[in-house]
């Protein structure tokens, strides 16, 4: 196999194993027109038309837990794999000035089509050694509070920003408990809504709870297409409510955290489509599709204020929530007093 | 009187120890006696009314119900509440082990609450507050819609009349039943203090046992001020999750209030018996 195809058939999931026998057809005609010197690429080529139409078949049927699988895959492109491909002049940029520095949230300066921006985001690696360093993505404190003075660099030099999210969750730990992980993630809200500048939030992966939160006030937030957002994992909202971990696939039904469902709720803003089998097939082009999904956000808001931004992103919070205002209730307790 | 086996004398005062702590749980109203979570002292009810519900013997805080906390805290009679008739939907249809419409009904029916917060304003020596008050007996004080909606509301009449916040907190986190949404809750109640904040109005955060997940990592840990009651248990993730993700054991003492002030994120462990006076105290200096 050519490396490509052996990347690619190591990453399969387990619901794409139809896959696989046509990877091994395609290996075997390799072979043959190898040894043979037959001209086999036009069989070649209709197998690999197949395996992009079965791929299609199975990705149009996929389940909620399937697309947690995507979004979770070890080979999903990740927050610098982004930054490297829809930005140039990239700097990273360290620490909260207080306590270190979090490998699991990165940032820095940027150029993205001409103009200068401030970009952040949860790291996750893509090996277990890589893991390790970068905590899988779970940052700690000091990582929320890095993310917060990168976006006041970009606001007191009038600077958009782009935040990219990928996060199982901010670090459930002791060192994590005692620097103030509430208080880190509580004040990045309070301090993101009053952001002066532009601000575009990506959910890339994983959207978990209040770490992905912690970063994700965007003006806009806009979603990969094989991404999740949930406000606890499905695993743990299953052993939780259910009592049962392995009903993670009825809870993650049951929570809504699909692309698709948080856009009929309102809580995203738009869907970002991904290459057919999802974006580690073809990180390029996830890339490409980011980056026309940012330009076009970005228009809108540039055209804004500070005082309009900071209005438009109060509003759109604002009016989260789903509830019912019982004026019956209220009408009997009227007439009764 | 018969008499009875030594192992018959120890399973029956073990029942009777039992039935105590059962008594004492379901905090029957007419019951003499309850005894104390933490040191076992028996203490007469009255006794425990009149000490803020303070143990006597070891200073244990028995946990409060919102409209204790209002009695406790506002001068008699002020308190006026807003938005009571906003109620939690099943707006997702999610059922866990019983459908969420029906676990709304029954919290309301038990706790007599519409759910899990009580907003509106009051005074306190005459200082004019907006307030918001969580109980934990509503869904174990778990934010959804209803609970961000109302803080919010609350905050931005705080906003308007230029007077300032005061939030009780007490909860379990966000309500899972209500999906992203409560995660939402989060950005809107913190945005509003953003508001607060930008208009230079006070807000005092008055964190109790206890103080978890999404509302602690949003308006409980936003105070001017943070107070915290003496032993609350108050962070981001649970003693439990933290456990079993570090597979540790945990330092003793480990997210109390006490730990919290040790490391600076709390201003001030304050007895609830000498809250009000601390309260008074604050206002004083930013009304002054």
């Amino acid at each position: 196999m050519t490396q490509k195809e052996e990347q690619k058939t190591k990453n399969l999931f387990n619901f794409e194993k139809p896959l696989m026998e046509l990877y091994k057809k395609i290996e075997e005609l390799r072979k043959v027109s190898e040894s043979s010197q037959m001209d086999l690429s036009e069989e070649i080529k209709m197998l690999e038309k197949r395996i992009e139409t079965l791929r299609r078949d199975i990705f149009s049927k996929i389940s909620i837990m399937q697309v947690v699988q995507v979004a979770r895959h070890i080979s999903r492109p990740t927050t610098l794999d982004y930054i490297g491909l829809i930005c140039s002049d990239f700097v990273e940029l360290h620490g909260d000035r207080n306590f270190g520095d979090d490998k699991a949230m990165v940032g820095g300066i940027a150029q993205f089509e001409g103009r200068s921006v401030v970009v952040v985001g949860q790291q996750k690696g893509k090996s277990t050694k890589e893991n390790i360093e970068r905590n899988f993505g779970m940052a700690h404190p000091e990582g929320y509070r890095k993310a917060l003075r990168l976006m006041r660099i970009a606001e007191r030099f009038n600077k958009p920003i782009i935040s990219f999210i990928d996060t199982p969750g901010a670090y459930p730990g002791i060192g994590a408990e005692e620097r103030g992980q509430a208080e880190a993630v509580a004040k990045n809200l309070r301090e993101m809504a009053n952001l002066t500048v532009p601000f575009i939030s990506i959910i890339t992966g994983e959207g978990g709870s209040g770490g992905a939160l912690g970063i994700g006030m965007g003006n806009k937030v806009l979603m990969l297409e094989y991404s999740i957002y949930s406000v606890i994992s499905p695993e743990g909202c299953a052993s939780i409510l259910f009592r049962d971990s392995s009903r993670a696939q009825q809870a993650a039904e049951a929570m809504k955290i699909s692309a698709k469902d948080l856009l009929a709720l309102g809580v995203i803003d738009e869907i970002i489509k991904e290459p057919v089998g999802g974006a580690h097939n073809d990180p390029e082009k996830a890339a490409n599709f980011i980056k026309h999904a940012i330009i076009k956000n970005l228009d809108g808001l540039l055209k804004l204020s500070p005082r309009e931004l900071i209005a438009d992103r109060y509003n759109k919070y604002r009016k989260m929530g789903i509830f019912a205002e019982v004026a019956e209730l209220a009408d009997a307790h009227d007439s009764k007093s | 009187m018969a008499k009875i086996s030594i192992h018959e004398w120890f399973s029956k005062r073990k029942k009777e120890k039992e039935s105590d702590y059962k008594i004492e749980r379901l905090d029957v109203p007419g019951n003499l006696w309850v005894k104390c979570y933490k040191c076992n002292a028996a203490i007469f009810s009255k006794d425990l009314k009149e000490n803020y519900k303070i143990c006597p013997k070891c200073g244990y805080h028995f946990k409060l119900s919102a409209k204790e906390r209002i009695e406790m805290t506002l001068d008699e009679n002020s308190f006026k509440e807003f938005d009571q008739y906003i109620r939690s939907k099943d707006f997702l249809d999610f059922t866990d082990s019983k459908p969420y419409a029906k676990r709304l009904t029954e919290a309301i029916a038990k706790s007599g609450l519409n759910d899990a917060v009580i907003t509106g304003e009051g005074t306190i020596e005459k200082m004019p507050v907006k307030m918001g008050i969580m109980d934990f007996s509503f869904m174990g004080g778990s934010m959804g819609s209803v609970v961000g909606e109302k803080i919010t509301r609350m905050i931005e009449h705080a906003v308007e009349s230029k007077q300032p916040v005061i939030i009780f907190s007490t909860s379990g986190g966000a309500r899972m039943q209500e999906g992203i949404m409560s995660l939402m809750q989060m950005a809107k109640t913190s945005e509003a203090l953003g508001r607060l904040r930008l208009n230079g109005i006070p807000y005092i955060s008055i964190i109790t046992d206890p103080t978890t997940g999404g509302t602690s990592a949003s308006y409980a840990m936003l105070g001017d001020i943070n107070i915290a009651e003496p032993g609350a248990l108050i962070c981001f993730a649970g003693p439990r999750v933290i456990e079993q993700t570090i597979r540790q054991k945990l330092p003793p003492g480990f997210q109390r209030s006490e730990y919290l002030k040790d490391h600076g994120m709390v201003d001030i462990v304050c007895s609830r018996n000498e809250l009000k006076a601390t309260l008074v105290k604050l206002l004083k200096f930013f009304s002054n």
